[in-house]
């Protein structure tokens, strides 16, 4: 793995006057007759709502993650529904906690891995039906209503960052739609972030006090996050692949 | 040179058994479809990490023997070889039930087989599986009008080989697709390989001539039909080629990994150490589908008998099927690797070999689509005039 400090917006992020009037436009006629609207750009309601003018992302420091705590796995299947039945291989994770073990001196370390949000997401690219989807802020997420669940996208995604519903679900949040026979992955809590929140993982963990996972708008060079990036080296999973994921680790 | 006269094949009673046979696996799949419908994914042995399982061996098989099946005819039409002239409306037929059959697994194996409206008018052009459902459709279409084509009273022989020769270049930008399905996966490094689609253009000329040449057997037999021992040889010689070929791209393949650090692990996993994918590497593919096969057909006096090139076809198809499987689940089953340089361990059982172990809901769902085809097949051959009255060698020309 090569350090990537990102000093440098991403590509395709910049805030463009389209972008900008895009963005306007959305917002104020999301507010004004959303479902006018939302047939008359197209999109869908998660898209509509996104800013294209942010790249939401997190910065994760495997040096502040302890290895024995899974408050963000917890609070994710708090927040999303999703529950460990004890069958790792066909439970739905999307968020899980990796230990590392430096093969030459020892090292431990640990970290969480998600879908890593990525600018040219391969899930999206390979998606038969589009289901797959990147929205204009960054967030990757599934259309519950157009994905058949052939799961081409499990096969392309270079993270096992997304699972298949094997068995029916019940007891859903109302926010968060899942669905026997579709494939579903960590939505970076689009619904929290959309209202001005941040994901449930990020508050879980700065619960604990290690504050090992940050979340914000890569954009913004005056955010938290944009800043950390600025300042140390950090680095992205798979960078031989270029797809400039949205996720970021630092002291891996 | 005989006049070759095509006549549907009569309801013998052998005709009907096998039908019924075919029938019962189709129903049995079908049950099997209803079953995982009803209680999730969770019944078959598929996984979070094995994706894609046993169905989708099978019909990947089928599609790819699909394309192949259509060699027969493209030798005739495009290539000029009046052995083959006879068989091309068999052909044709089998290329199109064979894809049939292998489409149905696909979409009765998905996780919303009821959503199908929903693939097969929502496209994302950039995905290659996207494409694919488009080349399978055109194939299907452009088959079906080679097929009239040589069917209908009064067409001329050009506008048939004009058919044939798009059908021809179609089959290719087919397989080429299917081979790229995980060609194209560049995350895996059992997979990311351009080479893919030329192999699977190999693999497909070779097991869709093995297939075509058990049904034509097969067919002629439930009707009483004479198959020449010299067509039949031609065909065991063909299908040699063809399977030197296969056997040519997978070396290409792997010496090229091999040759490199990065695809060391996946190649020792594949020809070493990786237990069931490994035997079924050099046991099932190179052993059954390729070198037996090869040297039977060579034998000096075993080889010239249509014995030699029925049996080549069956050890090529189980060859292939063990082919298929070492690419499609041993490349899921190799793990990825997110941390290099590092041990890795989680709930996810990241950096372990993938357990999968079929079970049967998905085992009949994969015979079922091989029933359709075959059953397909048959339909074709009893309400269509696609197969010769004989196919005795007096219709061999002098230049064959």
């Amino acid at each position: 793995m090569t350090g990537n400090n990102s000093t440098t917006r991403p590509k395709g992020a910049e805030f463009s006057r389209r972008d900008f009037l895009r963005s306007g436009a959305a917002v104020a006629t999301a507010t004004l007759a959303p479902g006018v609207t939302l047939i008359a750009f197209g999109g869908s309601q998660a898209q509509a709502r996104a800013d294209a003018g942010k790249r939401w992302g997190l910065l994760i420091d495997a040096g502040r993650c302890d290895p024995d705590c899974s408050a963000c796995v917890t609070a994710c299947s708090d927040e999303n529904g999703w529950k460990d039945t004890g069958h790792p291989e066909t439970d739905a994770q999307w968020i899980r906690k990796v230990t590392l073990k430096n093969k030459f001196t020892g090292h431990v370390s640990s970290a969480p891995v998600m879908c890593q949000h990525c600018e040219e997401p391969p899930c999206v690219d390979v998606c038969p039906t589009g289901a797959s989807f990147k929205r204009v802020d960054g967030i990757v997420l599934v259309d519950k209503h157009t994905c058949i669940g052939c799961r081409y996208c499990m096969m392309a995604c270079p993270f096992s960052a997304r699972s298949f519903i094997h068995e029916p679900v019940n007891n859903q949040k109302t926010h968060a739609p899942r669905g026997q026979g579709t494939v579903e992955s960590c939505t970076l809590c689009v619904h929290r972030v959309d209202n001005g929140g941040t994901p449930a993982c990020v508050e879980a963990c700065a619960a604990t006090g290690n504050e090992a996972i940050i979340f914000g708008d890569l954009n913004d060079p005056t955010s938290d996050i944009a800043k950390r990036l600025a300042e140390y080296p950090t680095s992205s999973l798979r960078p031989d692949l270029a797809l400039n994921p949205g996720v970021r680790y630092s002291n891996l | 040179m005989e006049r070759t006269i095509y006549r549907e094949i009569k309801a013998t009673p052998h005709l009907w058994e096998t039908a019924m046979v075919l029938a019962a696996f189709i129903a049995a799949a079908l049950g099997a479809v209803i079953y995982v419908e009803h209680h999730g994914h969770i019944v078959t042995g598929m996984n979070n990490h094995i994706v894609w399982g046993l169905p989708h061996v099978f019909a990947i098989f089928l599609i790819v023997a699909a394309s192949g099946a259509l060699n027969v005819a493209s030798m005739a039409s495009v290539f000029d070889r009046t052995l083959y002239k006879p068989l091309a409306r068999l052909s044709a037929v089998s290329a199109m039930a064979l894809l049939i059959g292998g489409l149905a697994i696909l979409v009765l194996d998905l996780g919303r087989p009821d959503r199908i409206i929903v693939a097969m008018t929502t496209y994302n052009l950039s995905s290659i599986f996207a494409w694919n459902l488009l080349l399978y459709i055109g194939f299907l279409v452009i088959i079906g009008a080679y097929l009239f084509t040589q069917m209908a009273i009064g067409i001329p022989y050009d506008t048939v080989r004009r058919i044939g020769t798009l059908a021809f270049l179609w089959r290719l930008a087919l397989t080429t697709g299917t081979g790229s399905i995980f060609g194209w996966l560049v995350a895996r490094p059992g997979y990311d390989a351009a080479i893919m689609a030329p192999l699977f253009i190999a693999m497909s000329f070779s097991f869709g001539l093995a297939v075509f040449i058990l049904v034509t057997t097969a067919l002629c037999r439930l009707s009483g039909r004479q198959v020449g021992p010299l067509l039949m040889t031609k065909m065991g010689r063909l299908l040699m080629i063809f399977a030197a070929a296969v056997l040519y791209f997978t070396a290409v393949r792997h010496l090229t990994n091999l040759y490199t650090a990065e695809h060391a692990g996946f190649e020792d996993f594949t020809l070493f150490s990786g237990g069931i994918y490994t035997w079924l590497f050099w046991v099932g593919q190179i052993s059954i589908g390729g070198i037996i096969p090869i040297l039977m057909v060579l034998h000096p006096t075993f080889g010239k008998t249509p014995n030699a090139t029925i049996l080549a076809a069956v050890l090529v198809v189980l060859g292939g099927f063990a082919q298929i499987y070492v690419i499609v689940i041993g490349g899921q089953a190799y793990p990825m690797e997110l941390f290099p340089g590092f041990e890795v361990t989680s709930s996810f059982l990241d950096g372990e070999i993938a357990h999968y172990r079929p079970r049967w809901p998905e085992l009949l769902l994969g015979l079922g689509g091989v029933a359709t085809a075959l059953f397909a097949i048959g339909l074709g051959a009893k309400v269509l005039r696609i197969l010769p009255t004989t196919l005795s060698d007096a219709n061999l020309s002098p230049k064959d």
